[in-house]
């Protein structure tokens, strides 16, 4: 493989990770999040951290998934006292929040960010065959949820709390249980991210980034773990293929948005499912 | 032996509205109790108290001897209480089974670790089916439980109350908006809860079929209890004749 398809490759692993973690959180459990570029920044920067202060590769990937669950944790309990619409504001102001926060910080790089950050030493193509395993077990995750017990009360507190409620289902504990997994997985995501540009600044989490992951989400159909990651690879891939629309990336993301919400509310899982399979089935 | 349910003294305003004035009373385990009142007595708000689904300004809520006040909705339903909503809230989107399924699976969603553990769902459906066929509503499982008529969607509610094995449930107008026919298919259903031992509290309009069913009457009036007793005796007294003087209920109480 040239360098090019192996950094392809990598970016299309990492936003794998990204929109099936935002999919248990806002398709599983139904708690809309527009902030999940904070929880990636926040695994990015202590993977940063932990790499220049020669903590070592295991050690970062565990830093970065505790700084983004933890971040996650404490969005999450905001989770616990607003509607599901302050929700998605409320996410939106955290991944200002934290952009503001990590350009005015000096030990953070401020706006320059961090770079000449030590390589794991795996090669191009050794990080590369990292972030697909991990892609792969963040899927094979992601499936088993569904297909557990939690899967099933998640969908039940995303459609009704109250209802969920006299199930004897504590809805509060899975609202928190979804950020914390799902904000994880992105700190996850960051640490990778940061062993494959060993360079991180700020402008690579902001608020544009959560709204094209959720824009993933919701093409390849909300709460369909498989549509999700066609969705994460195909949008990656398009702006690489055509130059258009890596020259108008936001407007052909925002559009496709647009479309997939007004004429195929299900995304692409909905749309195969009605091609192929005769009965709707989850 | 402790009561089954006991309300202590419960109270909460809305505003200006004194929902619920310091209502106390007992209900013996296998009890079957009519809470009736005219409208904006104060009925739903109490039952939402008693579920947890409000929290009162004062008093206490005890399920079997253990004080519950504090504790959340979900807690007090593994502690046996069920309830059933007066406007219909199934999971619209999920199957019908799965719908009971998720309730029969009480013990295994009440926390996410556990949830996480458990995969098999197969004694979960077979029990479902076995309560879909009790409420009348085999045949039905496949459906989404959108897509039901009302009076399915009211039966649905029943089953998934009856699905977390409640020693105490909560009925809030089981019977509202159902015609003759469903309406009698569900008191026969509820009286079936009833005689498998279960305590059953039954918020309802329909007098007629209160007076039938159930075995005490309470009735409220403006957030107080001003009956408590046999449902004939309860009904010829005059404070409650005259609560419902005007709320066109009185001739019902004669009959």
């Amino acid at each position: 493989m040239s360098a090019y398809e192996i950094s392809i490759v990598s970016i299309i692993g990492i936003n794998v990770i990204l929109a099936v973690s935002l999919n248990m959180i806002s398709g599983f459990c139904g708690q809309i999040s527009l902030g999940h570029g904070a929880f990636f920044g926040a695994g990015a920067y202590a993977a940063a951290l932990t790499m220049t202060g020669h903590g070592g590769v295991p050690l970062a990937i565990a830093a970065a998934l505790v700084a983004g669950s933890l971040l996650g944790v404490i969005v999450g309990f905001a989770s616990l006292r607003v509607r599901s619409d302050f929700l998605a504001v409320t996410t939106i102001g955290v991944n200002f929040l934290f952009v503001g926060f990590v350009r005015k910080q000096a030990w953070l790089g401020g706006e320059m960010g961090i770079s000449g950050i030590p390589a794991t030493g795996l090669g191009a193509a050794g990080n590369m065959t990292m972030i697909l395993l991990f892609a792969a077990a963040t899927i094979a995750l992601s499936l088993y949820i569904s297909r557990s017990w939690m899967g099933f009360a998640f969908r039940a507190v995303g459609e009704d709390e109250a209802a969920a409620a006299t199930l004897g289902i504590p809805s509060g504990a899975y609202k928190l249980a979804a950020f914390g997994i799902g904000t994880a997985l992105a700190g996850l995501a960051g640490g990778l991210y940061t062993f494959f540009t060993q360079f991180i600044t700020v402008d690579a989490f902001d608020f544009i980034f959560s709204v094209m992951l959720m824009a993933m989400v919701v093409i390849g159909g909300i709460g369909s773990t498989w549509g999700v990651v066609v969705a994460a690879a195909g949008l990656t891939l398009l702006p690489e293929a055509i130059r258009f629309v890596n020259e108008y990336r936001l407007l052909v993301f925002g559009g496709l948005l647009v479309l997939v919400i007004r004429l195929a509310p299900g995304g692409l899982a909905a749309m195969m499912q009605s091609l192929f399979l005769a009965a709707p089935r989850r | 032996m402790s009561a089954a349910l006991q309300l202590i003294d419960i109270a909460l305003r809305f505003g200006g509205v004194q929902a619920v004035a310091g209502v106390s009373f007992e209900v013996e385990a296998g009890d079957f109790v009519g809470l009736i009142g005219p409208n904006g007595a104060g009925k739903t708000t109490l039952i939402k108290i008693v579920a947890g689904l409000l929290r009162a300004d004062r008093g206490a809520v005890r399920l079997s001897g253990a004080d519950v006040t504090r504790q959340a909705t979900a807690a007090r339903v593994r502690r046996g209480l069920a309830l059933t909503h007066q406007i219909v809230r199934p999971f619209r989107d999920m199957t019908v089974l799965d719908n009971v399924a998720l309730g029969a699976g009480y013990r295994h969603t009440s926390s996410p670790l556990r949830a996480l553990m458990h995969l098999d769902r197969r004694r979960e459906y077979a029990r479902a089916a076995e309560i879909l066929a009790e409420v009348g509503l085999a045949g039905t499982e496949r459906k989404l439980a959108g897509a039901l008529p009302l009076g399915q969607m009211k039966r649905l509610e029943v089953a998934r109350a009856l699905a977390v094995d409640p020693k105490v449930i909560l009925l809030d107008e089981p019977l509202a908006g159902l015609n003759q026919t469903e309406a009698s298919k569900q008191v026969e259903t509820i009286a079936k809860v009833h005689a498998r031992g279960i305590t059953v509290i039954l918020v309802e309009h329909n007098l007629e079929e209160v007076m039938r069913i159930c075995r005490r009457l309470i009735v409220l009036n403006n957030g107080q209890v001003i009956g408590d007793g046999a449902p004939r005796q309860v009904m010829a007294n005059p404070v409650v004749h005259e609560a419902y003087v005007g709320g066109g209920m009185a001739s019902h109480a004669e009959a």
